[in-house]
């Protein structure tokens, strides 16, 4: 261990739901995009599932809003170490779109990409049995579009850039292929409580 | 990705899905995996004080890779009790041979890790760094470059400004610096006639004073270098929304538009 001539740190708070190296922001939630925010109305967002499903789909806002709503309330965690607790979003269970399109057996991962080009990739277990979702809604009001407005993916317990922004669709595929900051040296899973931050971690 | 010591290879898009819209950043160079996770001692060799605010730490890490201009690095602190604390930094200095680099900070009031360095540090003091990380941001120096950074924002486009200098590059460059006043102007001495600041709060007398605006835009993007700018925005949440919202109400392509938000 190196430890850093007089570094004390801030006092140890005992947080069980601090996974290693990351602080809580409080009620700051810092934007890194590395891209122009899109002027992206609601009426103009589509959605869509495709490549290793039985029936791929594409939904407009309206069919979007006509699947079943669901929240997370709940923590996010940031790669650039910041983690924001007890946040609240609205939106509908990416199990809702999938069990539409029906993934084929073969399918093991995922491309998410966004309207602005930006890509990232997940495992597509990741995505399913109620830990993944497309949310419209932050603290009760419309998500901001620097915040990924009018509708951002949602993986909450993966690193932040995994839940992509201005979400445009999901490719099913049978293997992983690496997205925008996983081709810049980032972690392919991003786990935080393992702290894999960067390939190789 | 390799993981040899050679860490910046020209970038080459893995034949991989491709969205039907185009990415505005596609990543400029391939980022190590070895050098990225590899934790190395930086020594603290020199301060030097920039304004009332800022300061610049040079560090020796003498297995350093080499990094582009305009990437930054992971820094961490480590108290007696094993606690860490660990922050990104832009590399200000430009890549060279000398087993140096260079950071500059802010004092955040009540900042965990700048509050450290610009209160306790001095040269001979240890700290933790891994990088260079991310390539988007990154500048080789091959296309023409417009900078536009408030604050410690600059830090990155310095690093581009300086290895222009240092190579002596004919590719176009220009800088647009936000900052308060002519005191809180980090680097003040060191620019030149591609530069031009924008005072926000005070300036010298004859010099306008309020925010960036498309008026500060036209002329450089009327230059229309060959092959057109790559434009590099720096700094707060805030700053890049509003600067990239001029570029492209200006006209500049949101595909040649990287944003490099300090959060
Ligand atoms: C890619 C990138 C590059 C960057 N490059 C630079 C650079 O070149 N130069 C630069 O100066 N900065 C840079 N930054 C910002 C830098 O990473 C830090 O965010 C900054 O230095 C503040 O860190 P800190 O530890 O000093 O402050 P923090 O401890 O993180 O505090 C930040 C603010 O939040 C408050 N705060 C946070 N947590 C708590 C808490 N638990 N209790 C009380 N208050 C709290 C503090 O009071 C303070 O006002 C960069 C950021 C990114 C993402």
């Amino acid at each position: 261990m190196n430890v850093t001539r007089g570094f004390t740190g801030r006092p140890r708070v005992d947080n069980p739901g601090l996974p290693p190296g990351q602080y809580d922001a409080g009620d700051d939630w810092p934007v890194l995009s590395a891209e122009v925010t899109p002027d992206l109305a609601p009426a103009d967002w589509t959605f869509r599932i495709d490549g290793l499903v039985e029936r791929p789909r594409t939904w407009d806002w309206e069919q979007a809003h006509a699947l079943p709503a669901s929240a997370y309330e709940g923590d996010i965690h940031c790669v650039t170490s910041w983690s924001k607790f007890g946040v609240r979003f609205g939106g509908v269970s990416l199990d809702a779109f999938l069990d539409e399109v029906r993934p084929q057996a073969a399918a093991t991962h995922v491309v998410a990409y966004s309207h602005t080009g930006y890509t990232t990739n997940l495992p597509l277990a990741d995505l399913t049995g109620g830990r993944a979702w497309i949310a419209f809604a932050y603290d009760g009001a419309p998500l901001a579009p620097e915040h990924g407005g009018p509708a951002r993916l949602l993986v909450p317990h993966l690193y932040f850039w995994k839940s992509a922004k201005w979400i445009a669709g999901l490719r099913l595929l049978d293997h992983d292929e690496p997205g925008f900051w996983e081709q810049n040296g980032y972690h392919a899973r991003g786990n935080p409580w393992e702290e894999q931050r960067y390939s190789g971690d | 990705m390799t993981e040899t010591s050679t860490s910046q290879t020209a970038f080459a898009p893995p034949t991989a899905f491709t969205p039907p819209t185009r990415f505005a950043v596609p990543g400029r160079i391939a980022v190590s995996s070895g050098t990225a996770t590899v934790w190395q001692t930086a020594t603290l060799t020199e301060i030097r004080r920039e304004t009332p605010h800022a300061a610049t730490f040079r560090l020796a890490v003498p297995a350093w890779a080499g990094h582009l201009p305009g990437q930054h690095l992971m820094l961490r602190l480590t108290a007696q009790d094993g606690y860490t604390a660990q922050r990104h930094y832009s590399i200000a200095s430009a890549p060279d041979d000398s087993g140096h680099i260079e950071l500059t900070l802010d004092h955040v009031a009540g900042g965990e890790v700048s509050g450290w360095f610009h209160t306790v540090a001095e040269p001979g003091d240890e700290v933790e760094v891994r990088g260079p990380l991310s390539g988007f941001f990154a500048w080789p120096g091959d296309r023409p470059a417009l900078l536009i950074g408030a604050g410690s924002g600059v830090v990155p486009l310095m690093s581009m400004v300086r290895h222009h200098r240092a190579r002596g590059l004919a590719v176009p460059l220009r800088l647009l610096v936000s900052a308060r006043g002519p005191e809180e102007l980090i680097y003040a001495r060191e620019y030149g006639t591609e530069t031009t600041p924008v005072f926000t709060r005070s300036a010298p007398a004859g010099v306008p004073v309020g925010r960036l605006t498309a008026a500060h835009l036209a002329p450089l993007l009327a230059e229309r270098p060959t092959g057109g700018w790559e434009a590099y925005v720096c700094g707060s949440n805030g700053f890049a929304e509003h600067a990239s919202r001029l570029l492209v109400e200006a006209g500049q392509p949101v595909d040649r538009i990287r944003i490099e938000r300090f959060g």
